[in-house]
């Protein structure tokens, strides 16, 4: 999008797109400043980045689901694909000179810095998770509906299973990995990087809240130009009909992989971005649970409405802790709000009752 | 002799995901909605199993019989309450709830009866029997299990065929419209589904703790997307392929688990699944739909 269209404020999308910007952007200038003069408990200040992670995967998925029309329940695969190899990489270049004494100096510099140590390593994270998601997509892709959405459920079973058992490790003679038992015998010197189900541990935390909010500018960026140009109304006309896009000449499986890959390269981004928070990273932390809890960001924000999926990963994931005070009954509280919120925003008898209670109200909960 | 015995396991495992495949398979085929919550349904049966038989020291077949009134009364309520008044909202909305509804009955099992694992006693003991002078030993429970479930089959097929009830059934789910105008009533027959596949839940339930023994808040819900792919694996909708898919996805997990490792068993079941799908997308058993333009 060029940055006359971008200004043109009279177009309804424009508008909205430049709210969204404004939001992101003011909300984290009053979070940056209300955490740096430490008005933010040290809890929430610890949800920042976990926030920002999950912002760009619900933006992602909102992508597939909102906007490609298919229904995706394997998404925290990708994000684990991401962690697992980003934070790999990281560990790499943080002890390249062990590994690879060879390497140029400037190089070195690089790699020991951690800004750039972090920006490079969520690089790859998504370059991993990209790859993954164009082949999971290749088969995935050729089916409808119902059996899709199983289909990602059950790739993202056979990731968590697969990295479940997997040892990589790094000495001297370079990279080294097995699966189901550790027969890398590595060297003397030598890191074992990824130990099967243990995961990863020894993470040096340098996710920082501004790369977060960063990553997940990046994401809307790329997001919005994907989906306001010619392919992102492929992806719409083939959601809205497929049929007719086939009869009109799109090419339904290369439009369909194209919001696939992105979806799940941004999806791995925010996987470092989540791993590189904590000193150890398992892959039963990204389970099927996960998997719904973004799509239920996703729904509860509204399809295609990528605004409101920013708006529910940050409620959300801030709600559970704010109803700490209720303690034992916080998830079952959780649980209420998402089955009542359901109700009210798709039930018509429901729906036309809160309006006349309230003109406002339920414009409120459709948020 | 080895082989048998992971066969004879492998059909016992299959069973129970069978049964619980059957629930997820009617509710698909009637209302269209996948209900994520009937995993946490056979959690429930199997807790009121349990204090029925451990607390309150009753017949074990009295335990379950109240297992499977409680499901289905939960299932009724479940329904009634969550997912009727969304009827004629979009699925993605329908499938949301019932997300919010398994976290409720997970949360509430957590809350009343506690996250640390219960010993589950078998209902009908540890014996076994011996075939081929001790070479094969089969346990009770296993072969309980399997005759359950081919009872269960055999009950259920009678009534969805030869009864008035069942005829309503599958008129619904051709076409709710036309079944509404012959004058079924149509919300009736989905609750009467949703009670059928929450009974069924409560038996799978107590059958699957017998068979390992431990029960937690979560118990319910591996199983129950186990069962939910063996119902798409079969073909989702259709009661002969929730059967089939169920034995075939119960032996398969025990022979990847035998044969190439442990750890590694689900990816092997769920590899079996997408190769199935890409080679019949609508199943073993489904019926393909031509696409109306």
């Amino acid at each position: 999008m060029t940055m006359r269209r971008l200004i043109n404020l009279k177009r309804v999308e424009a508008r909205r797109i430049f709210l969204t910007y404004s939001i992101v952007i003011i909300s984290f200038l009053i979070c940056y400043v209300m955490s740096e003069v430490k008005i933010l408990s040290s809890s929430m200040r610890g949800m920042l980045v976990p926030i920002c992670a999950y912002m760009v995967m619900a933006v992602s998925l909102n992508l597939v689901v909102g906007i490609s029309g298919e229904l995706s329940l394997g998404h925290a695969g990708f994000m684990s694909i991401g962690a697992f190899s980003g934070v790999a990489v990281a560990l790499i270049m943080q002890n390249i000179n062990k590994f690879y004494p060879g390497t140029p100096e400037f190089l070195q510099n690089i790699f020991l810095n951690a800004p750039f140590r972090l920006a490079l390593s969520m690089i790859a994270g998504a370059c991993f998770a990209g790859l993954a998601g164009f082949l999971i997509g290749i088969p995935v892709l050729r089916l409808n509906g119902d059996y899709l959405a199983i289909v990602t459920l059950a790739f993202g079973e056979i990731i968590k299973s697969i990295l479940n058992n997997f040892y990589f490790g790094v000495d001297k003679n370079g990279l080294h990995m097995s699966m189901i038992t550790d027969t890398t015998n590595l060297l003397k010197g030598g890191r074992l990087i990824i130990r099967g189900p243990m995961g990863i541990n020894g993470i040096m935390k340098i996710s920082t809240f501004t790369a977060g909010f960063i990553l997940v500018m990046i994401s809307l960026i790329v997001v919005f130009n994907l989906v306001n140009s010619r392919s992102g109304r492929a992806f719409m006309a083939i959601r809205d009909d497929r049929i007719a896009a086939e009869s009109i000449g799109l090419d339904i499986t290369k439009y369909k992989m194209m919001a696939f890959v992105t979806s799940a390269a941004l999806a791995g981004a925010a996987g470092t971005l989540f791993a590189m928070n904590y000193s150890t990273i398992a892959a039963n932390k990204f389970d099927f649970n996960t998997s719904i809890l973004i799509l239920v960001f996703v729904v509860l924000g509204g399809q295609g409405n990528f605004l409101g999926s920013i708006i529910a990963a940050a409620a959300l994931t801030i709600l559970p802790e704010k109803l700490r005070e209720f303690s034992d009954y916080r998830m079952l509280l959780y649980a209420v709000i998402l089955i009542v919120t359901m109700l009210c925003t798709n039930n018509d008898n429901i729906k036309n009752f809160m309006q006349k209670l309230n003109p406002f109200k339920s414009k409120e909960e459709a948020e | 002799m080895i082989f048998l015995d992971f066969f004879i396991s492998g059909i016992s495992l299959g069973s129970i995901y069978a049964i619980i495949a059957l629930g997820y398979t009617m509710v698909y085929g009637i209302a269209k909605m996948l209900n994520f919550a009937h995993g946490d349904v056979i959690m429930i049966g199997a807790y009121v199993c349990f204090y029925a038989v451990s607390r309150y020291k009753l017949d074990p077949f009295i335990g379950v019989a109240l297992a499977i009134l409680v499901s289905t009364l939960l299932g009724i309520i479940v329904e009634r309450l969550a997912y009727k008044p969304l009827r004629q909202a979009p699925s993605l909305a329908v499938l949301i709830t019932a997300i919010g509804v398994s976290y409720f009955l997970q949360n509430t099992a957590l809350l009343l009866w506690s996250s640390n694992p219960k010993f589950f006693p078998s209902i009908i003991g540890r014996g076994t029997f011996e075939f081929f002078g001790g070479k094969l030993s089969v346990s009770h429970v296993t072969i309980l299990t399997i005759g359950t479930c081919l009872l269960i089959m055999f009950i259920l097929s009678l009534f969805i065929n030869k009864t008035r009830l069942g005829k309503a059934m599958r008129a619904c789910s051709e076409d709710k419209g036309a079944a509404q105008l012959m004058g079924i009533n149509v919300n009736a027959t989905i609750s009467l589904t949703f009670a059928i596949g929450s009974g069924l839940a409560a038996i799978a339930g107590a059958l699957l703790c017998s068979a390992y023994q431990t029960l937690m808040p979560t118990t319910g819900s591996l199983p129950g997307i186990k069962a939910f792919t063996a119902a798409v694996f079969g073909g989702i909708g259709s009661i002969p392929g929730a059967f089939l898919g169920g034995l075939l996805l119960g032996v398969i997990e025990i022979f990847a688990k035998a044969y190439i490792s442990s750890q590694l068993s689900d990816a092997v079941v769920f590899a079996v699944l997408i190769i199935v799908l890409l080679v019949k997308p609508a199943g073993l058993l489904g019926k393909h739909t031509q696409e109306k333009v």
